[in-house]
């Protein structure tokens, strides 16, 4: 066990590097001249060359990386070109807004898909089950910001059931926080449920058809017993799989959402960034959500032995 | 294939089945490949055919600002007074081309990728790292790093898009070519001297082809919604050429008043998605019954 954990830590760790590699690439391949834009408009060549050799601009490849490496592991991100604030205080301010709608979301859209999943799957071949299917197709389709307008346009402007847009701290207003997640957080889950609905569904179905089921149902154990207790704990391993790569689906619905929503949260602090061409703010956010999903899949890897006990390393 | 069990279905009572009957099987039996397959085949028609039916997508008249739908504008007109109908035809050329031409690309190199991942050992563990690693980012995030890195352009935005679904074709290759490379047949071909293109071409590569034809689709699916999503945030192809997300994010301010400025592209663009989604199912039924069963 301990040196499975150590296997895939460490293979966690080349991706990690891997990944701030390609972004380093991206800034340092960055069109422009970073000296050039600090000195200012005014500024002599010589000024702009004395800059860049101050800011080490001039040294190779290899050593601005490992020189940009050692500043990120001590967790500084650099500072935005737009407001001068350290990239990891810009985050911080509007993380919870982000965390916020993640974990709504994730509430609404894991049990949801599970039960939508459960259902198709014991009604295999019928007409629910097409229809619940060519929803989940229908859910993948739609575009996050499309459902959202709809959304607003039904739930918030026609029938006036919930707020607009904006965003509530939790410590400031625990019920209007609420509020005002709902509709971000169905839009976001959509694409998400769509998808654990459609997996839960077929590991079931095989599940469903094992030996051990037709035992239980000769026992006489009631349906909902066999469905939840037989049958879903032994397809917990793909559903907590695809939970976990699911994760980059909502990485990139937040962006979208928060910009439908006008959440002030790390999406749109990307958002915002790519008018003003804030690179370290972009290069920052990425190496920041690529790391939180790397994280994420390993611990769903490691979750494998609690979710079903046969599974041993 | 699929000709032959038909008329041996229906053959083993009737000898000659009839043409018509037989293209009537074909529909009764993949409704979704042909619903969604007619429907592509209609809206990339409705694209070519623009100029001629149309009308003006960027003409502005301030006179008829946000008019609802109507027999001269069928689906109104926008803040700037141009008519909402052309710019959904005309917003159709970008999302197909976009999404057609990621699928191919990004077919084509994730294919030779995953042949060479597969079938040489050695080369094997470093591609698989270096495709978990590019799978890692965030399509979103490093779309939109690398058009505001270059500058917004169709090329770029394509790009962008065929990186990170590279790794998901390499992935289906290699895992295609593991469990056929010790085939029998690949074994004797090996054996026989044939030649490493040969074997990898003739015999490797057919056994990926459908899978690859139905991933195919869903990659296209996949890129025109990032498409749309990357020129709704303001980072995806020049603002002036019509698109459905450029139309949706310069109209949401308007949506209490026109909600049809928002609604039409956002429709449209469901649609096209939808139905590439189910021509994929439809084609996954047909090409890959054995996927097909596994959900």
């Amino acid at each position: 066990m301990l040196s499975y954990i150590l296997q895939r830590a460490g293979s966690t760790a080349i991706v990690m590097l891997l990944v701030s590699l390609l972004v380093f690439l991206l800034l340092f391949l960055a069109p422009g001249d970073p000296a050039a834009v600090l000195a200012g408009d005014n500024a002599t060549p010589e000024q702009i060359a004395r800059l860049r050799a101050s800011l080490g601009l001039d040294d190779s490849a290899a050593v601005q990386f490992w020189r940009w490496l050692s500043q990120v592991l001590q967790g500084n991100l650099g500072a935005s070109i737009y407001s001068n604030e350290p990239v990891v205080h810009l985050m911080a301010q509007r993380a919870e807004a982000t965390l916020s709608l993640a974990l709504a979301t994730m509430a609404i859209a894991v049990p949801l898909a599970i039960l939508l999943g459960v259902t198709a799957a014991h009604r295999a071949g019928t007409m629910t089950d097409r229809a619940l299917m060519l929803l989940s197709v229908v859910g993948f389709s739609v575009p996050a910001f499309v459902v959202g307008y709809f959304l607003v346009w039904v739930f918030a402007m026609k029938l006036g059931l919930m707020p607009v847009q904006g965003y509530v701290p939790i410590g400031e207003d625990p019920v209007a926080w609420a509020r005002h997640l709902v509709l971000p957080a169905v839009t976001l889950g959509l694409t998400y449920t769509a998808l654990i609905a459609r997996i839960t569904r077929a590991t079931m179905i095989e599940v469903l058809s094992e030996d051990f089921i037709r035992t239980a149902r000769a026992k006489g154990v009631p349906m909902l017993r066999i469905l939840l207790r037989h049958a879903l704990r032994n397809a917990g391993v793909p559903i907590a799989t695809v939970i976990g790569i699911g994760i980059a689906l909502l990485i990139g619905g937040v962006v979208v959402t928060e910009t439908v929503f006008n959440i002030p949260g790390i999406g749109r602090l990307v958002v915002d960034a790519i008018s003003r061409r804030d690179y370290p703010v972009i290069q920052g956010v990425i190496l920041v959500f690529s790391g939180i999903y790397v994280l994420l899949n390993l611990a769903t890897d490691l979750s494998y032995t609690l979710i079903d006990p046969r599974i041993r390393y | 294939m699929s000709a032959v069990t038909a008329s041996s279905a229906v053959g083993a009572s009737v000898p000659a089945t009839p043409a018509r009957s037989r293209a009537g099987l074909f529909v009764r039996r993949h409704p979704t490949l042909v619903a969604g397959g007619g429907l592509i085949l209609l809206m990339v028609l409705a694209a070519l055919a623009a100029p001629l039916f149309a009308g003006d997508p960027v003409n502005m008249n301030p006179l008829n600002r946000l008019k609802a739908p109507s027999a001269e504008f069928w689906l109104g007109t926008d803040h700037l007074g141009r008519d909402v109908f052309a710019r959904v035809v005309y917003g159709a050329r970008v999302s197909l081309q976009v999404g057609i031409a990621v699928a191919v690309v990004s077919i084509a190199i994730g294919t030779v990728i995953g042949l060479v991942a597969g079938y040489f050992r050695q080369a094997d563990a470093v591609i698989t790292r270096a495709m978990d690693g590019m799978m890692a980012i965030p399509a979103i995030l490093l779309a939109i790093a690398m058009v505001a890195l270059t500058g917004a352009s169709v090329g770029i935005v394509i790009l962008a898009i065929v990186l990170p679904e590279i790794p998901r074709v390499v992935r289906l290759v290699r895992s295609v070519v593991l469990s056929v490379r010790e085939a029998p047949y690949v074994e004797a071909a090996k054996a026989g001297g044939t030649r490493l293109h040969v074997i990898l071409g003739r015999h490797i590569l057919p056994s990926t082809l459908a899978p690859l034809i139905v991933q195919a689709t869903y990659i296209c699916a996949a890129a025109i919604i990032v498409e749309s999503a990357l020129s709704f945030l303001g980072a995806g192809v020049p603002p002036e050429v019509p698109t459905w997300g450029s139309m949706i994010a310069q109209s949401r301010q308007y949506l209490p008043v026109a909600p049809w400025t928002v609604f039409a592209p956002g429709v449209a663009l469901a649609l096209v998605v939808l139905s590439v989604n189910l021509f994929g199912d439809g084609l996954r039924d047909w090409l890959d019954p054995r996927a097909a069963r596994r959900g």
